[in-house]
């Protein structure tokens, strides 16, 4: 940090406060700053850098380190609305400057045209609430092609005959291929598919102040510490602090948007690090504080005025949870793959990205990756072969012979919007700071649990082609524990069936938008935060053209 | 080999002091570490130096489990002396006579973790679950976590300790031409 950093006073009125400083916030940080705008960015988490970050397993992931901690803030959970919810950690964000990016594993998928159009395509998905997107494929791929340009996406364009229609291809190469990587491609081109090198958002070649990926191995659930990772934290972050207009203000905890008469947000309520309580004026207010504390925040924003929460007009804060379903296969090889060496994943295919509906019976559709993501402690707790002896000299020889001869297929899918998959306050349980706790309801529908069963099936036949020694897959059950965040304060034309209009505005309070993994219609393949970035930039657009009409900043 | 890690061993044990294990508790807990770890032409959990770490975590970060081990190793001790006849502890058991004392204990007590939260304390409350994520712990984490001492852990799993690695990587990437794009797909869509 040479330049000298702007900080806001709370009682100064600035142009945009915007609430989180994840993969969205610090898109519309950037685009906001450097535009001219005064913005000032509330993280609930740590300013951490390159040099706090650690391969030490304990702290970075038992220890939450960079994410989420259930002691201080816990979750609860319950299957339908009808339980009661238990204490259960349920959710995982980033809770630090550049939120989740900081830890994900950088899978960087485009949505397809599908994803936007599906509803159409398919027709009525009785018991849920399944509609297209009010924006277009098309709409997004300019975004796309920056969010890659910006932040350093690697790839290669035209690999898969799948893909969406680009305007430029990746701005570098894609990253070395993996034992995984390559064990996957021959054996999935046995079977017919067509595998192709991941784009992922680490970068292959060095930018000013970043490295190229060192292959260091600590990369899922971890910080980089050479800024390999295309991370909020590492771009566009430093990108927004650059214009000396836009102050990061870490350890502030947003608990409520603060409104005047006339039902404008006139800035945010929080508590600094010691707990105290400041407002921090604005004109404008962006909350990209995740798909979960995004609908937390607004319904912990109820007053007489608005008793069901800000921008709750439709009921549909929090509703209509879409985490994305998962399978995940192992294989055990005969050689030493060594995959713990690198980033996670480098070949992936799309062959199963849109579903033959009428002759499956299953509605969506998936990619898969190979990768290794345990790290060594993870590996020893989880990824050992079922039946594995867990002590003694057998479980010290599985030990030795496996972790450099497994490989995972990580099998990605749709999520079907279902109103009462929600996140709402639990009633009883209380955070650190005496607000209410994030309470989940959730159970995945009969065909995501279709849809994955299937993709597992799949995953495990490459294991075979491939000659898997050994090979297993986890039981598939539905899901308790929630990382991709999507849907709860969905983007629509309608006020009375969506949360936010197509410019992320909310419906109901017109100097208030939304930006993040809540504002998406459908839940995509899996992959979710290069859209939840091209909507940011694209909010953006919209924001900025909104304020040079006038209305906005007053 | 196994001479040479007794030797480490025995010097580990003298000359470094525990922060809040008593010495016989610490003497009981590298006794289950080994049993769970052992030492054989590899290192164990003896030779990573794993109840120093555990010592330390429980004086530190995980000081909420000082209580379980205080009372889990008493408990560990009396089910060996019912178990053996003349056994006072579990260290002063039999290599063969603690593996049945802890095929006991681990029978109820020891439970997969799920996938993506496997990074996380597997459930259960039990003390031969805790003991054994800890044992795990001190022997797989990264040394600036505060075990693995020498690596030791990370030779047994094939786990190069640099910080950096360059393509290839191992076996089946060695030999491979670079990407081709399939014949078939020009023409596909």
């Amino acid at each position: 940090m040479s330049q000298a950093k702007v900080s806001y006073k709370p009682s100064e009125e600035v142009d945009f406060l915007i609430v989180g400083s994840g993969a969205a916030g610090g898109v519309l940080a950037k685009e906001l700053s450097t535009n001219g705008f005064r913005v000032v960015v509330l993280e609930q988490g740590p300013y951490l850098t390159e040099a706090d970050f650690s391969h030490d397993e304990l702290k970075v992931l038992a220890r939450h380190l960079l994410t989420n901690n259930p002691k201080i803030q816990p979750t609860t959970f319950r299957q339908t609305p009808e339980e009661k919810a238990r204490i259960q950690s349920s959710v995982l964000y980033g809770r630090c400057v550049g939120g989740s990016s900081v830890h994900f594993t950088a899978n960087f998928w485009r949505f397809h045209e599908i994803d936007f159009v599906e509803r159409s395509k398919v027709g009525e998905i009785p018991g849920s609430g399944f509609v297209d997107w009010p924006i277009r494929y098309a709409d997004l791929e300019p975004y796309y092609t920056k969010v890659e340009w910006e932040i350093g996406v690697s790839g290669l364009a035209g690999a898969s005959p799948f893909d969406p229609p680009r305007s430029k291809p990746y701005p570098m190469p894609p990253l070395p291929v993996k034992g995984s990587g390559v064990i996957f491609e021959r054996a999935a081109r046995k079977l017919g598919y067509h595998p192709f090198p991941a784009p992922m958002a680490i970068l292959s070649e060095p930018r000013p102040g970043r490295s190229a990926c060192v292959n260091c191995g600590f990369c899922l659930g971890f910080g980089c510490e050479v800024g390999a990772k295309s991370t909020a934290l590492s771009s566009v972050i430093r990108m927004a602090e650059k214009t000396g207009r836009c102050e990061i203000r870490p350890n502030s905890y947003v608990h409520k948007i603060a409104t005047d008469k006339t039902g404008r947000a006139t800035g945010v309520i929080y508590f600094d690090a010691k707990k105290n309580e400041h407002l921090q004026r604005a004109k404008a207010v962006v909350v990209c504080a995740n798909g979960a504390e995004t609908p937390r925040l607004l319904l912990l924003s109820s007053s007489n005025q608005f008793p069901n929460g800000l921008a709750n007009s439709s009921g549909l804060v929090g509703k209509y949870l879409m985490p994305n379903s998962a399978a995940m296969a192992y294989g055990v090889f005969d050689e030493p793959l060594n995959d713990y060496k690198g980033f996670a994943v480098s070949r992936i295919f799309h062959d199963f990205y849109e579903m033959d509906t009428q002759k499956l019976g299953i509605y969506g559709g998936g990619g898969l990756d190979a990768r290794f993501d345990p790290t060594p402690i993870g590996f020893a707790a989880g990824a050992l072969p079922p039946g594995t002896p867990r002590w003694g000299k057998d479980f010290k020889k599985a030990l030795h012979h496996n972790f450099t001869r497994t490989m995972q297929i990580f099998c990605h899918g749709t999520s079907l919007p279902i109103e009462s998959n929600s996140f709402s306050l639990d009633p009883e349980v209380k955070d650190a700071w005496g607000l209410p706790a994030l309470r989940m309801t959730y159970q995945d529908s009969e065909n995501d649990l279709k849809l994955v069963t299937w993709m597992k099936d799949r995953a495990m036949e490459i294991l075979d082609a491939a000659g898997a020694t050994n090979k297993w897959h986890q039981p598939i059950a539905s899901q308790q524990f929630a990382v991709h965040l999507l849907g709860t304060c969905r983007m629509g034309a309608d006020a009375k069936s969506s949360v936010i209009n197509p410019d992320h505005r909310t419906h109901d309070v017109p100097n208030l938008f939304l930006c993040d993994g809540s504002s998406l219609v459908t839940s995509g393949r899996g992959q979710p935060t290069m859209t939840i970035q091209a909507l940011a930039y694209r909010a953006a657009d919209r924001i900025k053209a909104l304020a040079k009409q006038g209305e906005l900043l007053g | 080999m196994v001479a040479a890690a007794q030797h480490a061993h025995q010097a580990a044990a003298t000359k470094q002091s525990f922060e809040v294990l008593t010495p016989d508790q610490a003497k009981e807990v590298e006794a289950i570490a080994a049993r769970i770890i052992p030492t054989d032409e590899l290192p164990g959990a003896t030779e990573a130096g794993v109840v120093y770490f555990i010592d330390r975590a429980l004086k530190t970060f995980a000081s909420d489990n000082l209580a379980r081990y205080q009372t889990g190793l008493a408990e560990v001790n009396h089910l060996a002396t019912q178990m053996f006849l003349g056994v006072t502890s579990f260290s002063a058991a039999t290599p063969e006579q603690q593996d049945k004392i802890l095929t006991e204990l681990s029978a109820t007590q020891l439970s997969q973790t799920s996938s993506r939260r496997r990074n996380q304390a597997p459930a259960g409350s039990g003390f031969f679950q805790t003991i054994w994520y800890d044992t795990v712990c001190g022997f797989l984490i990264d040394p600036e976590g505060g075990g693995n001492r020498d690596f030791a852990g990370w030779k047994v799993i094939g786990r190069d300790p640099a910080h950096s690695f360059s393509p290839p990587f191992g076996y089946y990437d060695k030999d491979y031409p670079g990407w081709q794009p399939l014949s078939t797909e020009a023409g596909k869509k």
